[in-house]
């Protein structure tokens, strides 16, 4: 445990904890402009004097004390319990100064539970172009706290901010109004009774939200439900009238230290420039046109801009392969660095352009402000398929990774409609898929044919692919809902956030981070799994290994070295354990149109199926003839023959099979374990496997046996 | 006697007087979110379909969908 004071960030959704965090810590904790950014709790340091260090904890953001989703829950459950390990020392509350009411409502509650605090005006610029003047020195007499102005996103005001920081620091003054609404004091000293002293509001909190509160044991809780019982307390009505008491005093307040420059009743209504977007972006009509604009443009453009990029980095990873080879000696060991490992992590580096694409479009959609109109757009579409507008996040991040966006899913107040988007987000083509779909795409659809000369062909077969993703996906949510015939009151009251532009230098920053962490997460488990199959491909049980040899060489006796030693490859890989393991599973595979070789490789793929293509490059360089001035994935699978046509193995119906299969398939270790933490139960988990896997395999046969 | 009319059932660019709520679980998440008793709301926008909506409430925009819109009571502005 650290000495260092603890503050806690506290605010409500989208007023910019987390960017004041990150400019506090020179931390870069993930920001954007809709409501619900930030899903959990994160610590940094804030050096807020030479020498004196503090903790700063940023958490997701609240309207109230009283939480109403997962999310919301986690902050009262440290800010309620004074014994959590991250329980503040103080409180700075970061207020939207455009909608100072609302924002204060918050700071009042968190005051009134006896923590120091701190009032950060935030968006201060925001809310004088709309006409509001805040005289924040009124503010800080009226409440009786430090009132800090601040502009989170440019890191202005921190000055301000560590100067009221160390004066209420030092005091450790709260000022404290006591209870909003009197109640019976009886009812108080009962609670403080069984569950110790504590400020009286505390313990009305724990007696209202007990339920909620995992400091407390089933006993607990059922004490409390006695003294609710015994008191006729009626935690509802309570919560509303202290909300309607908190509102009128803060109206006086605000009355006193606002200006409204206009403050007509009817004064014609000013055009804003999110008006006038958003008349184009929630248009009946215009809104899911522009939608699907939108997402074209996105996929046409990883498929078609990025592709000048990855002929460098395939062509660059070509030549250091070619190079290695020759300057090493050529042995085993060389073979595996070369084909195995160089290959590898040559098959993911190829598709970082193509996945910092992605990452750019979705960085635009949550900078701006326009994930929250899709939600919105969505929602009616989602709510008949047993979803809701705020699965719309979790299913587009779903496209970059499944378990960020499983997380995402913390601020869905439902738990039925939380647990059937967490089920189906994994449907969503993440960037682990890409480079499957890409290269797949690239052996069976034709290249640059175009449609009215606009549209790139294989372009259309990747949106394709996404598009069936989230059809998949919307369609499982259908017959969860079916299955799952639970009435629980879903409500879509969101904030709609005003749009900002993006900032292109965070964004940078932002789209670098994906991207390394993608290439170095990836990375580690293709080098793994590369060279535990190096060894599983290179050894056989007994000395079949051997055998083979022999007998290739007896049989074939007139061949020429070259050829036979490529015969000989083939033969053992074969032979190999890698090889016996995709025979094992080639009758299952068989109805899919895959042969053995292809089985190793969903093997490898089982645990992550980014490992795909590494795999498909280690078997293909080791059993096959391989010409190694070309020896890129693409082309090596182009090469293969299938044995029983003596036509290319990669024909339509096994490339759509492979492609349908990995689309559905649950190939993910850490989205089940993600799914596991997020519903605390193994059986979702198993579920998700079973369900996904099946629908794979059944998919994938129909499009075999009706394409061959 | 005339039943009370509900933001439901406003139409894009009318505004109103909010003047109480029907559903006591509802009526404490919209005024923590600034839907307050007094307070003007103007119908802003409405989504494909029909439902959700937004409204501009305390100077921002809220969606909440039909049959949430149909617990706030409002006294329509003739304007």
């Amino acid at each position: 445990m650290s000495q260092r004071p603890k503050i806690a960030l506290i605010g409500n959704p989208n007023a910019g904890k987390s960017s004041l965090f990150n400019s506090l810590t020179g931390l870069r904790q993930k920001t954007g402009n809709f409501p619900g950014v930030t899903m959990d709790k994160h610590t940094g340091v804030w050096e807020i004097e030479s020498g004196q260090e503090i903790d700063i904890l940023d958490l997701p953001g609240i309207y109230s004390i009283y939480p109403k989703s997962l999310d919301e829950e986690l902050v009262i459950n440290i800010l309620g319990n004074p014994a959590h390990e991250d329980y503040p020392d103080m409180a700075i509350v970061v207020a939207d100064a455009s909608n100072l009411k609302r924002n204060l409502l918050l700071f009042s509650q968190v005051r009134d539970l006896g923590i120091p605090t701190v009032l950060a005006l935030n968006m201060i610029d925001v809310a004088e172009t709309e006409g509001y003047v805040i005289n924040s020195i009124k503010l800080a007499r009226e409440l009786n706290v430090e009132v800090a102005e601040i502009n989170a996103k440019k890191g202005i005001g921190v000055n301000g901010l560590r100067l009221a920081v160390s004066k209420t620091l030092a005091n450790r003054y709260a000022s404290n109004d006591g209870l909003p609404l009197p109640v019976d004091d009886q009812l108080i000293a009962g609670i403080q009774l069984k569950f110790g002293e504590a400020d009286p509001y505390r313990s009305l909190l724990w007696l209202m939200e007990h339920d909620r509160m995992k400091m407390f044991s089933v006993e607990q809780r059922d004490a409390f439900d006695a003294i609710q019982h015994e008191f006729h307390f009626n935690s509802e009505e309570y919560k509303t009238s202290e909300t309607v008491k908190r509102y009128e005093a803060l109206s006086e307040v605000v009355e006193r230290c606002v200006i409204n420059l206009n403050r007509q009743w009817d004064a014609p209504p000013v055009k804003t420039w999110t008006d006038r977007l958003d008349s184009v972006f929630l248009h009946a009509v215009g809104g899911y046109l522009f939608f699907f604009l939108l997402l074209f443009v996105m996929f046409q453009a990883v498929f078609t801009w990025a592709a000048y990029p990855m002929d460098g980095i395939d062509a660059g990873v070509a030549y250091l392969n070619d190079w290695l080879k020759t300057v090493l000696p050529a042995s085993a060991l060389t073979g595996l660095l070369t084909d195995g490992l160089v290959a590898g992590i040559g098959g993911v580096l190829i598709f970082v352009p193509q996945i910092a694409f992605l990452f750019f479009f979705i960085a635009m959609l949550e900078e701006t402000g326009y994930m929250s109109r899709v939600m919105f757009i969505m929602d009616k579409l989602m709510r008949r398929f047993g979803l809701n507008g705020k699965s719309v996040v979790p299913l587009i991040s779903g496209v970059a990774c499944a378990v960020p966006a499983i997380m995402s899913t913390r601020s869905i107040g439902s738990w039925k409609d939380r647990l059937i988007t967490i089920m189906v987000t994994p449907l969503m083509s993440c960037s682990a898929r890409l480079p499957i779909y890409t290269v797949l795409i690239s052996l069976v659809v034709p290249e640059k044919s175009t449609l009215f000369g606009l549209f790139n062909l294989q372009g259309l077969a990747l949106f394709g692919m996404y598009l069936l993703g989230f059809l998949m996906a919307i369609i499982s949510a259908w017959v969860m809902k079916q299955i799952l015939q639970v009435k629980e009151r879903s409500y879509f009251i969101m904030e709609l956030p005003t749009y900002k532009a993006p900032r292109f230098k965070h964004m940078a920053i932002s789209i670098l981070n994906s991207v390394k962490a993608f290439v170095f997460e990836a990375g580690k488990i293709i080098v793994a799994i590369s060279i535990v199959l190096w060894v599983l491909a290179s050894y056989g049980p007994g000395d079949s290994m051997k055998q083979v040899d022999l007998q290739v060489r007896q049989a074939n006796p007139t061949l020429a070295e070259d050829a036979l030693a490529n015969r000989i490859a083939a033969e053992k890989l074969e032979q190999s354990y890698a090889g016996h393991f995709g025979h094992f599973i080639e009758p299952v595979i068989k109805p899919l149109g895959y042969d053995w070789k292809i089985g190793i490789a969903l093997i490898t793929s089982f645990a992550a199926r980014e490992v795909f293509v590494g795999t498909m490059s280690t078997i293909y360089s080791l059993g096959g003839e391989v010409d190694d001035e070309n020896a890129t994935i693409k082309n090596r699978m182009r090469a293969e023959i299938n044995p029983a046509t003596g036509k290319p193995l990669y024909d339509a119906a096994l490339g759509f099979s492979l492609l349908i299969f990995y689309a559905f398939a649950m190939q993910c270790m850490s989205t089940l374990a993600t799914t596991y933490r997020e519903t605390k139960s193994w059986k979702y988990p198993a579920i998700q496997f079973f369900y996904m896997t099946a629908l794979a395999y059944l998919a994938a046969f129909v499009t075999y046996q009706v394409l061959a | 006697m005339n039943t009370r009319k509900t933001v439901a059932d406003l139409k894009i660019g009318e505004r109103a007087e909010i003047i109480g709520f029907t559903d006591a679980l509802l009526s404490l998440k919209l005024l923590e979110m600034g839907c307050l008793p007094g307070s003007e709301v103007e119908m802003t926008h409405l989504a494909p379909f029909g439902d959700p909506m937004a409204i501009k409430v305390s100077g921002y925009t809220l969606t909440m969908r039909k049959e949430e819109a149909a617990t706030i009571q409002i006294l329509p502005k003739n304007n």
